[in-house]
């Protein structure tokens, strides 16, 4: 097995993409927490205001940002999975990349089942 | 400016090390029990009802926080999800922010907006009073209201 060096620029493969994807996932689930729990807490003050900021939820364009919302947290949530199965799990490391997979059929599988629905929410009758 | 770089095999104190290891471990056990309420959360608020996202509005809430499950199930959210993204986020402050001081006012915003959001999203749910709306009644029959 003959490896020729690469230079000095790290450039990992499929573990270095998943970290990525994991810290970009985490970061825009984070600030839509913040901006969801002040959301909620307007149902404190009043129905109206609450109803009319909950309205936002409910346009074409929020309604399609939302898909892209449930597929950040379905891989967040699926992938800390596989990075707590690599930490505990003494074959965890070994089989990383199988578990990426995994975790890529089941993030489609529940999509598949997300997306349709959500469509038909926001565009249907 | 003089950049300072640690010495890479300097000991953290061990008050240091064993918050950090805290902190790695409470990552672990709030993800896993995070998937299953935030999946919940998302089939019960999103998916099953028939309308989805429309169905949403102040009566929807008040009908859900009719039952204590639903406030200590969406109160363990709150808690879990923002401790849990704010040490995230610790983390990554930790890694990019290149000068002191600015790593420490982050982290210090960090852990403000959490306590802060804490405390709000607390009491909002153990607090809330669907009497604030006149047409209570409406969807919440057998509600009985003060005054
Ligand atoms: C759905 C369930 C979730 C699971 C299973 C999960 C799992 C994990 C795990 C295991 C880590 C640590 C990774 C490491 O130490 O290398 C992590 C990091 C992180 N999580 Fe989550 N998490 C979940 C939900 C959330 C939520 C709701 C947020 C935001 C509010 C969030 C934000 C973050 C952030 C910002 C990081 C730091 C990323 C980094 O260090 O690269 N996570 N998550």
């Amino acid at each position: 097995m003959a490896h020729r060096p690469a230079g000095t620029l790290y450039r990992g493969k499929l573990g270095m993409w998943t970290w990525v994807l994991h810290r970009i996932t985490g970061v825009g689930i984070y600030f839509f927490l913040l901006v969801h729990i002040l959301d909620t807490a307007l149902v404190r003050v009043s129905p109206e205001a609450y109803n009319s900021v909950v309205a936002s939820y409910k346009t074409d364009i929020v309604g399609v940002a939302e898909i892209g919302l449930v597929g950040a947290i379905l891989f967040h949530g699926f992938n800390g999975i596989r990075v707590m199965l690599i930490d505990f799990w003494r074959k965890g490391a070994k089989y990383q990349h199988q578990m990426f997979w995994v975790v890529l059929v089941i993030w489609v599988i529940l999509m598949a089942g997300f997306v349709p629905r959500q469509l038909m929410h926001i565009f249907g009758a | 400016m003089a950049i300072v770089i640690e010495q890479p095999d300097a000991p953290r104190s061990r008050k240091g090390a064993q918050w950090e290891k805290r902190a790695w471990i409470f990552m672990r056990i709030s993800g896993v029990i995070l998937i299953f309420l935030i999946i919940g959360h998302l089939l019960v608020n999103l998916v099953l009802p028939e309308r989805g996202v429309k169905a949403i509005d102040f009566a929807f809430v008040a009908g859900k926080w009719a039952s204590p499950f639903w406030q200590v199930y969406d109160g363990l959210i709150l808690w879990l999800a923002l401790i849990h993204g704010t040490n995230g986020m610790r983390t990554l402050v930790n890694d990019y922010s290149e000068r002191e001081w600015l790593r420490k006012a982050l982290n210090v915003t960090l852990w403000v907006t959490a306590a802060a959001l804490l405390l709000l999203g607390t009491l909002v749910i153990t607090t809330f009073d669907p009497c604030i709306d006149p047409n209570v009644h409406n969807y919440l029959p057998d509600l009985v209201c003060k005054g």
